[in-house]
């Protein structure tokens, strides 16, 4: 059973604002129909290896492959036609708008000019109903009447609309309560199970063992470690974490 | 051939009676939308036909129409912009400065086309360059349109010069508030509107079941066109009535200016709910990050926007230029705040987001209403400034309740 090919491979990717070196040689690498956690304290670079990655603030040095191509991740309209979608943590939902609107906004379908709502509707549904979602009524109920869990599905459900292969998810749980958290988690898990490679940023620990396949580490800029989530526990975890652990990065 | 394969549903199944419950949860849930002003408005009907013995005459009944005619395209037009939770200050007179135009172009002979014209596209110009100043200099659009509402009054100042005033001689500008269609006109009117709602309601459920989507029970769309079309005829029927006292001189019909506005009225709302342009233009009222990240426009939806405005303002000046018969140079001053206050009495949220043009419609005529009434009745002025500012009030109290009780999650 050889490892799958990885969509995106990170290789010594650098980045750095001014005189402060964000990410100093990065290695990092996403499979297909896999969760791969992204844990780091603040300031250790998770945000910056994202924004690479959505194209917003490009890697000054580095090779980054997708698809086994090497190419080079300029705008955030390049990103998203390549199948790489975020899911920011604050969601970015328009409240007045309803789920479906929501889900297409900025990609409406037009029929003779006018919105096909109809068509839009069914595809929301569909994608919904792909990602095994229950919990939300109907599609057209307006976003500001839906929960934090609702949310978050109607955002990951959103990214997921077109021909996703990438989805980047940044704290998905942070703001969620306990039946809520474990509905989002599913539903990463489903996403995965889908074929969809999934990049997951969460401070905590207990939700990326529920859900990852590998785990990567960030300290300082630079990643200390990427273990298999099977093989490994929040001890250690935490030691890379926090810089108790030391750099083992060779053993893969 | 293609169902619904899941179990989440769209708000268009249910049987009527499920329709019906499901429409008073969202009324209770505090979405009321222009509920409180519609039922304002027939109250308010009925107080004044009860109370004055004209209120009910077909030459009141048409004059109402005159009345609220410049208010409510005015009110439309600011509708676009409390969308964006923006506003324009401006918007008054702006009207002025495009009737002041209107004239400068009647005055010199033009063609009363090509006055319109000019008069259209000086709110054109002055939109867009609101637009510009309020995106791009990034100035809260209050000061924008405060310094506008100045700047624009020096304006009119000089083209109309202090203590001036212009008659307009033009025909067929005093037609659009003067003239009335004849009475088989109106029926034809009556006819092509009626025919234009069945047809568009048909359209719609049939691009819904083509996409395999569930529609609404069709007695919903039999009732919608019975209704409207009672209601249209009553109107018709109304306006078509001799409301002269002289019979030298017969005055029946349908004012032009109804079509005019109603027209006005289907076209911007199609913008508004049907195309891709009316939708950024809600979510960017929503949540402008969110309509950022989602790549639209921000900026190009901003200035469409004050352009809109400012356009419909125009219009709304050219209505009023054509009911007074002249223009002076403080025409329109105070017509913005009756516009802002249309909008908010016909369920405008001043928070963003929010917000149709039938809901500028009915607040007009409310507006309108009450300043017919209280003048039939022989109350002055400041009466009815005391009433019109209580209701105002009352309309953005509801407003900013039924936001509060919006806010509560209903799962």
């Amino acid at each position: 059973m050889g490892a799958p090919l990885p969509v995106i491979e990170l290789l010594g990717v650098e980045k750095s604002f001014g005189a402060v070196d964000v990410l100093k040689g990065v290695d990092f690498a996403v499979e297909p129909g896999k969760v791969t956690a992204l844990v780091g304290d603040n300031g250790a670079g998770k945000s910056t290896l994202i924004k690479g990655l959505a194209g917003i603030q490009p890697y000054d040095k580095g090779i980054v492959k997708f698809d086994g191509k090497e190419i080079s991740i300029e705008s955030p309209r390049l990103a998203a036609s390549l199948g790489i979608e975020v899911v920011y943590q604050d969601l970015a939902l328009c409240d007045n708008l309803d789920i479906v609107q929501n889900m297409f906004l900025g990609r409406e379908e037009v029929y003779r000019g006018t919105l096909n709502e109809s068509a839009m509707e069914k595809k929301a549904s569909q994608t919904l109903a792909g990602l095994s979602v229950k919990t939300v009524k109907s599609v057209r109920q307006k976003v500001e009447r839906l929960s934090g869990g609702q949310r978050q599905t109607v955002a990951i459900a959103r990214a997921v609309l077109r021909d996703t292969k990438v989805v980047i998810l940044d704290e998905p749980t942070a703001a969620l309560g306990v039946a809520q958290t474990e509905q989002v988690l599913a539903l990463v898990k489903r996403l995965a199970d889908k074929g969809v490679a999934v990049i997951m940023i969460s401070h905590n620990l207990v939700d990326v063992f529920a859900v990852a396949d590998k785990i990567y580490v960030l300290y300082l800029g630079k990643m200390v470690a990427a273990l298999d989530a099977k093989t490994t526990n929040q001890n250690d975890i935490v030691g890379y974490i926090t810089g108790t652990k030391s750099a083992q990065m060779g053993n893969k | 051939m293609s169902t619904t394969n899941n179990t989440i549903g769209t708000g268009y199944e249910g049987n009527i009676r499920e329709q019906i419950s499901g429409y008073f949860l969202k009324v209770k849930s505090g979405d009321m939308g222009s509920l409180p002003a519609m039922i304002g408005l027939i109250v308010l009907a009925i107080l004044f036909s009860i109370m004055s013995p004209v209120f009910l005459t077909s030459l009141n009944f048409a004059n109402l129409f005159n009345q609220a005619a410049a208010l409510i395209v005015m009110a439309m037009g600011l509708v676009f912009v409390l969308i964006l939770a923006e506003i324009d200050l401006s918007a008054g007179v702006t009207a002025g400065v495009s009737a002041a135009m209107l004239v400068i172009g009647l005055n010199a002979q033009w063609h009363w086309t090509l006055a319109i014209a000019i008069a259209v596209a000086s709110g054109v110009v002055i939109g867009y360059f609101i637009g510009i100043i309020v995106s791009k200099v990034g100035i809260p659009s209050f000061v924008v349109t405060l310094a506008c509402f100045l700047a624009f009054q020096g304006l009119q100042l000089l083209i109309i010069g202090s203590g001036g005033l212009y008659r307009i001689e033009s025909s067929e500008i005093l037609a659009i508030q003067n003239s009335n269609l004849s009475i088989v006109q109106g029926w034809i009117f009556y006819l092509v509107s009626m025919l234009l709602l069945t047809y568009s309601g048909f359209a719609a459920r049939r691009r819904r079941s083509r996409n395999g989507q569930p529609n609404r029970p069709i007695t919903f769309l039999y009732v919608k066109i019975a209704v409207a079309g009672v209601l249209g005829l009553v109107l018709v029927a109304a306006l078509n009535l001799e409301r002269s006292s002289n019979k030298a001189f017969p005055i029946h019909g349908v004012p032009i200016v109804v079509p005019v506005v109603l027209a006005l009225w289907v076209f911007c709302t199609f913008i508004l709910d049907r195309t891709k342009f009316g939708r950024y233009v809600y979510a960017l009222g929503g949540n402008p990050e969110a309509a950022r990240r989602a790549g639209i426009q921000v900026n190009n939806v901003k200035i469409a926007v004050f352009t809109i405005c400012s356009t419909l303002a125009a219009i709304s000046g050219i209505i009023s230029a054509s009911r007074i018969g002249s223009v002076d140079a403080s025409m329109g001053r105070t017509m913005v705040l009756s516009g802002i206050a249309a909008a908010v009495v016909g369920g405008v949220s001043l928070f963003g987001g929010k917000g149709r043009l039938s809901q500028a419609v009915i607040g007009g005529f409310v507006i309108a209403i009450i300043d017919n009434g209280l003048g039939l009745m022989g109350f002055n002025a400041g009466i009815n400034l005391l009433i019109t500012g209580g209701v105002l009030l009352l309309a953005a109290s509801a407003d900013a309740i039924s936001r509060k009780r919006g806010n509560v999650v209903v799962r």
